[in-house]
This record gives structure tokens, C-alpha cells and sequence, in this order.
């Protein structure tokens, strides 16, 4: 990895491990888990050689509150895991938020609910883009669909974590991690070193103590926390990011994230060569989601169908947008299944009747 | 003498100090401060007898003794 | 200190906030709160330490000893204390946990923290309730002992023996320093402080992780006098949670 800018070919995972490199992570924190061990057994290899810290834990809870303890510090910190894990990290993963600590959080989503399985799915929708544990709180949830997302979204994740001081989430899945792509890495390492140090904690040095707490026990206090944590969850639309393809003059437009946005263009291509006006609308950021813009589209007479990996989560977003405007067509890829672009062809097809 | 300074204001009254006072110097007054508890007092009777030893301050769960101590000079010993 | 004139020989720590405390008459919390204080002042810490805190009666310490501070879940806090030390290792860095927090849910935390030998000082008040939460039987409570989720008193049978800490995180490889300590009266008090120090030192001298447990009194919720509390903790909670040094690598 000498020189920057080279072409790897690389699976999903390592793409998620060399864009926290690159991205600056310096303290990364996990415990094993198929389908996404590939990124602990990387960066316990890549991490460690560049000075940075690797720690196995003993557990996911553990591995989110030595997260916590490090994003206290002011430094990039990261941790991954899949499904099962990442519901075990929830309550860490709500302090981070109540303590406004900047945190990249890492979902090679698996089938459930339970063991479940370790093939793709996308049931992990709600938990991610609904805040996942107690409180009111929301973290910001970015969907890659490529291997080169997997790199670039990582590292925008951390600028997103400190811009906003607040757990940034990846939602990938199993297709994702395990699947091997040409990747370009573009971005050259680099650690600033006064990141947070107007709230970082390093010891008092002079200054008035810091304290970094979620707990607000005064009168009222709770009260302005939360207001201001609602403003800074509505600012992050700023940051809205989607993919719209062949959307202009299409009639029917499916709205998938992930891998399944991917494999959904290729049934668009499809069905356009069957002369049928498909297109595609792929949300990139989960939370804030694009609603204005599925709602500018659905305006001008668009019809709309969702996809998803799962028994139907996105599509209540996607109904919101549309909300008052027109219904919306839903196809459930079950989870476990890996899905082609085949079997997307008559559910899209049905909405043209 | 050596001699201890009491915050009555912020005494909780759980006299742990009595238990260590190599003189029983000290005791629960009759009075309440504002928070409602019967504040530690020294015994009028016995306070010169302190020895500066800090004992009750180590004691105290809420830090509420302050502890001047005064070496006796031995012309006045002898 | 020429005769006949007056010093200040005992006040408040440097680095004590100087404000009433919200612990109940006669906790010892108050008193732990001023020895690690007094630590943090006789190496010079202050300026130079993290302090994590747990959930329980000591959640709100950073009001009291002021340090950067940071909060951690309930039982998380030798967690939380891994990622700050792994992320400064500069820094001084100590967690302050009470029975509930490291011994129950915390367990695990403190095991694996201990056994990987992060450079940390873990303080852990053991008082044989949970306090914050009204008294309940918590991992320390000892057998026969009344709690109001063991109105029968603890029963070996049905809810096991008290957890022994110092002993157990003593066994293990990556702890330095290990002890067990009381407060309930001035010999103890010294001893306390010399074992405090010497699970600062393991961490300042990178030898290990450093671990000191007080046994601590918790009249409200024993029911008792703060005095009668005091004295239990001689009476009862010693003779199963013997005092003692249970590991130590600076002296080894």
C-alpha cells in the first residue's frame, strides 16, 4: 500500500478497514463476528504496524465503551460488528450520542432476528436510522452499495462524526463484506492533531475541568439537552446524499439501498431494453433521508416502487415522502436470499398496470 | 493549643469523628443547622486537650474539619 | 513549625471542589472521594488525569474532584477507562466503581480490563448494597444479610456467596497491584492511603493495572447509625472480606 492512489482489488470489509486507514482512525475496537472479521483481523494487522490502537474485546458492549472512552479523547475511533453484535452495542452507541462524542460504528448486516444467519439482509434498517436504543437520539446512517463506497463512505463517516460530534453508522451486508471489487484509494493518510480540542478530554493542563456525561438531572436540563440534540439531528440534512439513476423520464422509479439498489439497476437496464421507462433512486445516507426529493419526484408523476432485503422498513420512509401524494409498490427480497437482478422483474413490471 | 475548625453548615451530624478523638473532644451539639442536622461540637470542657492529630478531620466523610496544629515550646514544658 | 505558633495542618485536597456532598450522613464514599484526592494531589495528578466515572452513588464524583471527566455506562467504566488510557497513555486514568457496577453487570469488564493489564487504577467501593437504586442485594452482599431484594436475608442456595474482588482480579497475570482496604478508623484510614498510592505507582511506573478495594459503609440503606454502620464493617463485612495486599509487583 506504498503509494496512494493504487488500484486493490479488495472484498467490501478490507475496503471498510483501508478507508478507516485512510480516514485516520487511530483507536479501533471489536470482537469477532462472520460475516465482517476481515476488518478486525485487518486492522489488527495494518492499524498496529502504523502506531495506531487495536484492541479485541471481550465483548461488543465492551468494545463501544472502550469507543466511547477513546471519542472522549478526542480521537478517530471505530468499531464493527454484524447484526447481533451491533444490538448488543446499542446502549453504548445511545451514551455516544447523549454525550455528543464523535464515533464511526461499522453493520455488516446478517440475516435475523436472532443467530439468523450469516447471508445479506437488510433488517437492520429500523434499528440503524431509528436512533437503535434508548432516548431520542439519531445517528447518521450511510448505505454503500460498492466496494469503492465501502472506502469513500468510511472515511467521510469520521468527518461526518466530528462535524457533528455524534456516532456516524455504515450499513453494509454480507454481499457487501465478502464480495471482492477493484477499489481506488484516493486518500493519503493523515492525523490532525488538534481535532476536538475545544471539548477533547486531556487532562485539565490549566484549563477548567471537562466533563463528557449524558446523565442531566437538573431541573430543565434534560429538557435543553434534548432540544439541542433535535437541532443538530434536523442540521445533518445538509448532508443528504443519494443516487438517482435514469430517473428523468421514467415512469416507474424502484428505491433500493445497499447491494440491493445495485442489483436493482441492472433490472432496470432490463426492463429499458423491454422498452419499459424504469429507473432508480438509491438513498446513500439511510438518516437524513431524501424525502423532499422522493416527494419533488412523485410530484411530477412518478410512480414508485421499494425494494429492500427485508419484509418492508425503507418503504415506510419512502410512504412518508409520498404521503398524500400517491401509493407505492413494495417487493420483499427475503432476507438470506441473495438476490439477481431476475427476480426484480415482474414486481417492477406489475407497477406499470 | 492545637485547635480544629468546624463547618457546622455542612456537618451531617454522623459524629465518626467521636469514634477516633484520642481526647473525646468532640460531641453532638443540641443545635441544627440549616439542613436539619445536630452538628459535632467540641466539648468546651476538654478542647485545649486537642492534639492537633487531624484524626477526626481524616475521618470526616465530608470534609467539614479544618485542623491548626501548635507545637507546645519546650522552655514551657520544662 | 517553631513552637508556639499556630499551622494548618488538614484541609480540604487541592483538587477537591469545596461543596457539600449529596452522600448520606456517615457514607464513606465521602472519605474514599478524599483520599484519592489526596493521591491525585501527592503525585501532582491533576492537571494530568482522566477520571471515568461509573453509574451509582459516586456517578456524580466529577462535581467533586475536579478532573476532565468522562461517564460511563453502568459496569463500563474499566471499558471506557481502556479506550481513554489506549487513546492518551499519557494521561493518568482512574475508574471509581461501586458493587452493583463492577462485581454484577460490570464483571466481565473488569475481568478482561484487569487481565489485559491495561495501565489504569480501578477504585472499587464495596458497601454490599446497591445504594443509588434503594438497597438491593448486590454480588457482595453478604450471606444472611437483609437487602430489600433479599428481605430473607442472602441465601446461599439461591443467590450464591459474595464476590471476593481484590482476591480474584489479584489472581490474575496482568494485575500489578491488588489490596483490599477499610476507612472505618484512623490505622486503616493509613493503610488505605499507602495502598492507594501504590496502585497509582503500577500505573505511573507502566508496571500494570492497579486495583484497590474499599470495604465502605452504607448506613441507610444497612438500617443503621452511622456509628453501628461504621462498626460493622469490622464485625461483619472483614471477617469474610479479609483486608490485605493480594498482589503486588512493585515489592515483588
Amino acid at each position: 500500500m506504498s503509494e496512494n492512489k493504487e488500484r486493490l482489488l479488495v472484498k467490501g470489509n478490507e475496503a471498510i478497514a483501508i478507508g478507516a486507514i485512510d480516514g485516520g482512525v487511530e483507536c479501533y475496537f471489536a470482537y469477532p463476528i462472520t460475516p465482517q472479521s476481515d476488518i478486525p483481523e485487518y486492522l489488527s494487522r495494518e492499524l498496529v504496524r502504523l502506531g495506531g490502537e487495536f484492541v479485541q474485546a471481550e465483548s461488543e458492549i465492551a468494545s463501544i465503551n472502550m469507543v466511547l472512552g477513546a471519542a472522549a479523547c478526542g480521537k478517530r475511533a471505530m468499531t464493527s460488528s454484524s447484526s447481533p453484535g451491533i444490538s448488543l452495542k446499542q446502549e453504548g452507541i445511545s451514551y455516544i450520542a447523549g454525550s455528543e462524542l464523535p464515533a464511526v460504528i461499522i453493520n455488516i448486516t446478517r440475516g435475523g432476528p436472532g443467530l439468523g444467519g450469516i447471508q445479506p439482509s437488510q433488517g437492520d434498517y429500523f434499528q440503524s436510522t431509528r436512533g437503535g436504543g434508548h432516548g431520542d437520539y439519531r445517528t447518521m446512517v450511510l448505505a454503500p452499495s460498492t466496494c469503492q463506497e465501502c472506502y469513500d463512505l468510511t472515511i467521510w463517516a469520521f468527518d461526518l462524526a466530528f462535524k457533528y460530534r455524534n456516532p456516524v453508522l455504515i450499513l453494509g451486508d454480507a454481499i457487501l463484506g465478502q464480495m471482492k471489487e477493484p477499489i481506488t484509494r484516493w486518500k493519503e493518510r493523515e492525523i490532525n492533531p488538534n481535532e476536538g480540542a475545544e471539548w477533547r478530554l486531556t487532562g485539565k493542563k490549566g484549563r477548567k475541568q471537562r466533563i463528557l456525561k449524558s446523565l442531566y438531572l437538573d431541573e430543565g436540563a434534560m429538557e435543553q439537552h434534548n432540544l439541542r440534540l433535535y437541532k443538530k439531528y434536523k442540521s445533518m440534512e445538509t448532508d443528504l446524499k443519494w443516487e438517482e439513476f435514469m430517473v428523468q423520464d421514467a415512469d416507474v422509479i424502484a428505491v433500493a439501498f445497499g447491494s440491493i439498489g445495485r442489483i436493482v439497476k441492472s433490472t432496470a437496464r432490463k426492463l429499458r431494453g423491454q422498452g419499459l421507462k424504469v429507473g432508480v433512486f438509491r438513498p446513500i445516507t439511510l438518516f437524513p433521508f431524501p424525502y423532499e426529493r422522493i416527494r419533488e419526484l412523485a410530484r411530477s408523476g412518478k410512480k414508485f416502487i421499494t425494494i429492500e432485503n427485508n419484509t418492508g422498513q425503507m418503504v415506510e420512509d419512502v410512504k412518508l415522502a409520498l404521503c398524500g401524494i400517491c401509493d407505492c409498490g413494495f417487493f420483499a427480497n427475503m432476507p438470506g436470499k441473495v438476490s439477481t437482478p431476475e427476480d426484480f422483474i415482474q414486481p417492477i413490471k406489475d407497477q406499470f398496470n | 493549643m492545637s485547635r480544629i475548625e468546624i463547618n457546622t453548615l455542612r456537618c451531617k451530624g454522623c459524629l465518626l469523628c467521636t469514634s477516633v478523638c484520642p481526647e473525646d473532644i468532640l460531641i453532638q451539639g443540641d443545635d441544627l443547622n440549616t439542613n436539619g442536622y445536630k452538628f459535632v461540637i467540641c466539648d468546651e470542657t476538654k478542647k485545649e486537650n486537642c492534639r492537633g492529630c487531624a484524626f477526626c478531620a481524616e475521618i470526616c466523610p465530608d470534609g467539614v474539619i479544618e485542623v491548626y496544629k501548635t507545637v507546645k515550646s519546650k522552655k514551657r514544658d520544662s | 513549625m517553631n513552637p508556639g505558633q499556630e499551622k494548618l495542618v488538614y484541609t480540604l485536597p487541592k483538587c477537591m471542589n469545596d461543596i457539600p456532598t449529596h452522600f448520606c450522613p456517615g457514607c464513606h464514599h465521602g472519605i474514599i472521594h478524599r483520599l484519592v484526592a489526596q493521591a491525585i494531589d501527592e503525585f501532582d495528578l491533576q492537571d494530568n488525569t482522566i477520571c471515568v466515572g461509573s453509574v451509582g452513588c459516586s456517578v456524580f464524583i466529577y462535581n467533586y474532584i475536579d478532573v476532565d471527566s468522562v461517564e460511563a455506562p453502568h459496569g463500563r467504566a474499566p471499558a471506557v477507562a481502556t479506550g481513554v488510557k489506549r487513546a492518551r497513555p499519557e494521561n493518568f486514568v482512574f475508574a471509581y466503581q461501586g458493587d452493583g457496577d463492577l462485581a454484577a453487570i460490570g464483571l466481565s469488564e473488569i475481568i478482561h480490563c484487569a487481565n489485559r493489564g491495561e495501565r489504569v487504577t480501578i477504585i472499587f467501593v464495596n458497601n454490599t448494597v446497591y445504594g443509588m437504586t434503594g438497597g438491593q442485594m448486590a454480588p457482595t452482599t453478604l450471606v444472611g444479610q437483609k437487602t430489600t431484594t433479599s428481605p430473607y436475608g442472602r441465601r446461599e442456595d439461591k443467590e450464591g456467596y459474595p464476590l471476593k474482588m481484590a482476591e480474584i482480579l489479584g489472581s490474575l497475570e496482568g494485575t500489578a497491584f491488588s489490596a483490599r482496604v477499610a476507612v472505618n478508623n484512623i490505622k486503616n484510614i493509613l493503610k488505605a492511603k499507602k495502598a492507594l498510592k501504590k496502585a497509582f505507582q503500577v500505573q505511573l511506573q507502566d508496571i500494570g493495572f492497579g486495583f484497590v478495594e474499599f470495604l465502605s459503609a452504607c448506613p441507610t440503606n444497612w438500617h443503621m447509625s452511622p456509628l453501628d454502620a461504621n462498626k460493622r464493617i469490622e464485625t461483619e463485612l472483614m471477617p469474610y472480606f479479609p483486608l490485605g495486599i493480594f498482589k503486588d509487583k512493585i515489592n515483588e
